[in-house]
């Protein structure tokens, strides 16, 4: 199945990935190309099948309710391009930032 | 003969019996990397003083009678996707180049708690997703036994690395094939374990329901040694399966008697190299020299599996590497640019008096998604991410993602009917020997399709090792592949030592290096 340049266009956003219209071109043929050999499966009857989701048949795992130790905050913030103390900090989301 | 030459079950009765230490040992190794690793390019990292600080400290403790665990005192490489405490942990991506996790693995604990030395990380394709190892933004691996072409992916420089004597065990990840295609490809012995036998806590995740960690070596005998370290249950992850571990190491050489191999028509079909199959069906001569009984057995869905897989796989990586944000870890565009190009875009808008087009800017916090994003991830990466993207979006989730999970379904019971009859499959693990560089970067479908025979293995959940069998007219090492049933990595080993005591294909050491 093909899907147009406009369709990849509005997944790149989707994605949060920021394409230049050479790699729109690119990414649009190749993607077309996939989409079209994993058509292959339409040919099977799928509609009595159960979808298998995971290789095990684990169902909830759950672990004692008791206080654990955790990552440290410094830790945690260590590896963040831009942090203060307390927290990550990221271009302002509302207003004009 | 060179001390790089022996196998790690020969290393580890040297050092037992005294007759060198871990540090004589890891200098060895080292030493080899720095004479061959500039050709080969299959370590990111080396921190030698590290690696011998830790062999002098293991001999020491030798020395004064202590207790050591399995592994002491040898060298074992990391695949980079392994985060290490405090260590560079890159994935080969430049989304993670000055990532420093702050824990390590489970495996990688475990490993230090078995006092092995571990000499470095390895290259691979950039989380993991290729077959060739040409998707590493550091560039790629070069294949030991003809640089020229790949070493397979995405376990390439764990593979080549041993490979090429730079270390005697080395730890890969394989979601669709990449421990088993790099160790085809090069020449080694390498184990997908059943998921859940080894915890996947710490091994970053690229499918979550198809990753597994597992070993590479020189011998079935090695990669039983290690395995019974890196497997077991692990309240980190859920998924790990909580059943007791065989002794690999002392099972794995009991030869199996009347064993049962099948031989999937489908993979013997269209695609395989006239060449590769031969020394599949030498090799499978062998075994009935050794008095297994083969027969002719059907996985009718394989035909289905890659399609499945390039679904599977890419929706799980898109919700997985969604994570890459810029703000918690690893690579963030450059803010002051970013906003410059917002305003030039915005201006651009507002003269063109194009209103939707304004309503329609990403304000700052989404771009800077994007641009780290796309900046982060390299070009097959920002490709499954796409894919995935689209194949989990409204309107198509149905038709491509629940679809491929029914298939997903179809191709396990196929495997499942097939072990009602015999104890294990072989067959090829990919369909030609290693390819040239650059042959198939342009195309990824014929990269994808090159993991025609591995991915089953994945989709179904179960076990598979890659054995050297043979060498094509050029020279490349041609592997073998045997799956078993879910949790039987014994059976496994056992047949892989079997073969390997009857042929000599895994003593042979590319010649050009």
């Amino acid at each position: 199945m093909a899907i147009s340049r406009e369709e990849v266009k509005k997944v790149s956003l989707l994605a949060r990935l920021q394409l230049s219209d050479a790699e729109l071109e690119t990414m649009t043929a190749q993607l077309g190309d996939i989409l079209g050999y994993v058509e292959l499966l339409s040919e099977l009857d799928t509609d009595k099948v159960e979808p298998m989701a995971h290789a095990l048949d684990v169902s909830n795992v759950f672990r004692d309710d008791k206080v654990r130790a955790s990552l440290d905050r410094g830790e945690a913030l260590a590896n963040a391009p831009k942090h203060d103390d307390e927290c990550y900090r990221v271009p302002a989301v509302l207003g004009d930032g | 003969m060179s001390l790089t030459d022996l196998t790690a079950t020969e290393l580890l009765a040297k050092l037992t019996q005294g007759e060198i230490t871990s540090v004589e040992l890891t200098g060895v190794f080292l030493d080899r990397i720095a004479a061959v690793d500039p050709t080969i390019h299959a370590f990111l990292r080396i921190d030698r003083p590290a690696a011998l600080a830790r062999a002098a400290e293991i001999d020491a403790r030798r020395a004064s009678g202590q207790p050591l665990g399995a592994l002491a005192g040898l060298p074992v490489a990391l695949k980079d996707v392994l985060c290490t405490a405090g260590e560079p942990t890159t994935c080969a991506s430049r989304m993670l180049e000055n990532f420093r996790p702050p824990y390590d693995a489970t495996v990688v604990a475990r490993l230090r708690a078995a006092d092995a030395v571990l000499i470095g990380k390895t290259n691979m394709d950039e989380f993991a997703m290729g077959g060739s190892n040409e998707n590493s933004a550091f560039g790629p691996v070069h294949n030991p036994w003809d640089t020229d072409r790949v070493p397979g992916g995405s376990s390439g420089g764990s593979a080549a690395a041993v490979a090429a004597r730079m270390t005697p065990l080395a730890i890969g990840s394989d979601t669709g094939g990449s421990i088993r295609c790099p160790a085809g490809l090069c020449g080694v012995t390498g184990l997908k374990p059943t998921y859940g036998r080894v915890s996947r806590y710490g091994l970053v995740a690229f499918a979550s329901s198809l990753d597994q960690i597992g070993p590479l070596a020189r011998t079935a005998e090695d990669v039983a040694l290690i395995l019974g370290v890196l497997a077991g249950h692990d309240p980190a992850d859920s998924t790990s399966v909580d059943r007791p571990v065989p002794d690999y190491a002392r099972t794995v050489s009991k030869p199996l008697s009347g064993l049962r191999l099948g031989l999937a028509r489908e993979h013997f079909g269209e695609g395989l190299e006239g060449q590769v199959e031969r020394a599949v069906r030498e090799a499978i001569k062998v075994y009935e020299s050794l008095g297994a009984t083969v027969r002719e057995v059907s996985l009718p869905h394989s035909k289905y599996a890659v399609a499945t897989y390039y679904l599977i796989a890419p929706c799980e990586a898109s919700s997985n590497l969604a994570r890459y944000d810029g703000a918690h870890y690893g690579h963030r565009t450059n803010q002051e640019a970013m906003l410059a190009e917002l305003e030039i875009e915005r201006k651009a808008l507002d003269a063109a008096g194009d209103t939707e087009g304004l309503d329609r800017l990403d304000n700052a916090l989404v771009r800077m998604y994007r641009r780290t994003r796309s900046e982060g991830f390299g070009p097959e990466v920002r490709r499954r991410v796409m894919l995935g993207t689209y194949a989990l979006s409204a309107g198509y989730y149905d038709a491509y993602y629940l679809k491929a999970l029914k298939v997903r379904r179809l191709i396990r019971q196929d495997f499942d009917r097939a072990f009602e009859e015999v104890d294990l499959l072989a067959g090829p693990v990919t369909p030609t020997p290693a390819f040239r560089l650059g042959e198939k970067v342009d195309d990824p479908l014929s990269m994808y399709l090159f993991d025609l025979f591995t991915i089953g293995a994945n989709l179904a959940g179960i076990g598979g090792i890659s054995i050297p069998c043979g060498f094509s007219a050029e020279g490349l090492p041609i592997g073998l592949q045997l799956q078993a049933p879910p949790f039987e990595e014994e059976r496994l080993l056992r047949a892989a030592h079997m073969f390997q005591t009857a042929t000599d294909w895994h003593t042979r050491k590319p010649p050009a290096i």
